[in-house]
């Protein structure tokens, strides 16, 4: 089962087993607009929730993501180095930036679920 | 995702807002106004067809005015009080850029200023200034006119740029002779019937035009130019990304008033009756920087990495000596990567100097890069 939960912040993160996705949801690359470098994080580094994990640099702006759960990055998308519009093309699949092992994934229950965060953004217009 | 907070203040509209909005922009605050930041397609698409086509600007936030003496000696003479360019010996229907200095040398804003074409306006000057700055500028310009020059201001008229390769065969098919006026130069002219002030000048390094019109007709003529399948309209977004890539100033960040123009690399706006005889507010310092050299310069910067460095990151030395900061940067969608501006001690403004920028704690690598990025493609007559 892979359930995808969101943050108030526009990260998503998709749970696989004890590891899961972390990326930039579909309204956030929309409003940030074309994605030109994603400064991601060193393997093996530790985050908390909230922390942050990345930077996305839009042409006109440098945007911090944070963690959306706690743990260790055990993988980061090498692919957007060379195409960081990947970001603005498939933000919810191809255009992830890292993966986590998650130190307790009971904190993603604490999540926006889809339809929650679907509310949520309407609420931002 | 972090995002700015949500600002609260009234903002103003232009008279395209409208339009901007029924073609699908952004909207942004940008300096009082609620401006487009972005269309649809994107900052890069945006950028990308100014360079190949054309590109429509809304910049009716920028501030117009009229300086209006008995005569033009006599109107120059005013504003030379006020400015390092050789207002004096401009022709009628040329154009120049110049800035509004303080007595420190720093600058209080910059504009352009042209002279009218028409023989029964002798002593009319027109200005455009920046929007952020037009209300201090207007009481600082009106403050220290003599009895017999009026500032006027023209808040009744929009203004729009039409910029890239294709502009000229665009604006010919409205407005005769549009296509052979040179770079820098201005004069009224007919939009298919519509009065307007037409210049051959602009802020993206690409050839160009700006149309001064009535606010009540502006949105006639910007329609007619989308009508053309080479014009898009462009956002604030772009006109940054443009502009950077050109080497241009934007004040406020690249300049204030704690940079002068000859540390600003705006020296070759002073023209030599000027710096022989100064007269103008900081021309102490400006003609000793003239003279002597400044201590620090404005420079093109290159980072030898995919990493942008923005506005505010500290440059150093290749031996870890703070040696300046960045006013600009960003990613050049035309040179392919990231592009800045900023300020180095004079010692490290040569060409090629290898740099260091500091961006999130980290050394990014970088060069010193003669500007502008983009070559400019000014069209200067046949």
């Amino acid at each position: 089962m892979s359930e995808t939960r969101y943050t108030k912040e526009h990260e998503w993160i998709r749970l696989d087993g004890d590891t899961a996705l972390v990326g930039i949801t579909e309204h956030a690359q929309s409003q940030l607009g074309d994605v030109v470098f994603v400064d991601l994080p060193e393997i093996g580094k530790n985050v908390m929730a909230g922390d942050e994990a990345a930077v996305v640099e839009s042409v006109k702006a440098a945007s911090e993501i944070y963690a959306p759960a706690s743990g260790e990055v055990v993988a980061v998308n090498d692919a957007l180095a060379d195409a960081p519009a990947t970001v603005n093309e498939d933000a919810e699949g191809k255009g992830w930036f890292l993966k986590l092992k998650l130190a307790d994934p009971a904190e993603l229950e604490k999540l926006m679920t889809a339809q929650q965060y679907k509310d949520f953004v309407a609420t931002l217009s | 995702m972090s995002e700015a907070p949500a600002i609260e203040t009234p903002l103003a509209h232009t008279p395209l807002h409208a339009l901007h909005v029924a073609r699908g922009a952004r909207m942004v605050p940008f300096a009082g106004y609620e401006m487009p930041v972005q269309y649809a397609d994107g900052i890069i698409a945006e950028h990308t067809h100014t360079r190949e086509a054309a590109g429509l600007f809304d910049v009716s936030h920028m501030g117009q005015a009229f300086l209006v003496g008995p005569d033009h000696e006599t109107a120059a003479r005013a504003l030379e009080a006020l400015v390092p360019a050789d207002i004096v010996n401009l022709a009628p229907g040329r154009q120049r850029y110049t800035q509004l200095t303080e007595a420190n040398g720093g600058i209080l804003d910059d504009l352009m200023v042209t002279r009218s074409a028409e023989p029964d306006e002798d002593g009319v000057l027109m200005l455009v200034v920046n929007a952020a700055g037009k209300e201090a500028d207007y009481a600082h310009i009106a403050g220290a006119l003599p009895a017999n020059v009026r500032l006027i201001r023209a808040d009744h008229r929009a203004l729009i740029a039409l910029q890239g390769p294709k502009a000229a065969a665009v604006l010919e098919r409205h407005c005769a002779g549009a296509a052979t006026m040179p770079f820098m130069t201005a004069r009224s002219a007919s939009f298919d019937g519509i009065d307007c002030h037409v210049s051959r000048s602009g802020y993206t390094g690409e050839d160009g035009y700006e149309i001064s019109v009535k606010a009540n007709r502006v949105r006639a003529i910007a329609e007619r130019l989308l009508g053309h399948a080479e014009v898009k309209p462009i956002g604030l977004g772009a006109r940054d990304s443009l502009r950077l890539e050109a080497g241009l100033c934007l004040y406020g960040h690249d300049i204030d008033t704690t940079t002068s123009p000859v540390e600003a690399a705006l020296a070759w706006s002073i023209q030599k009756r000027r710096r022989e005889e100064g007269g103008f507010p900081g021309s102490e310092r400006v003609l000793a920087e003239l003279r002597d050299g400044p201590h620090r310069l404005r420079v093109g910067v290159r980072p030898e990495s995919r990493i942008p460095a923005r506005e505010g990151a500290q440059i150093k030395s290749s031996d870890g000596a703070p040696i300046g900061k960045i006013t600009s940067g960003g990613f050049g969608p035309s040179v392919g990567g990231p592009v800045a501006m900023g300020y180095v001690e004079r010692a490290f403004a040569e060409p090629d100097t290898s740099i260091v920028l500091v961006v999130r704690d980290k050394d990014i690598p970088a060069r010193v890069t003669a500007l502008p990025f983009v070559p400019h493609r000014y069209y200067r007559g046949s």
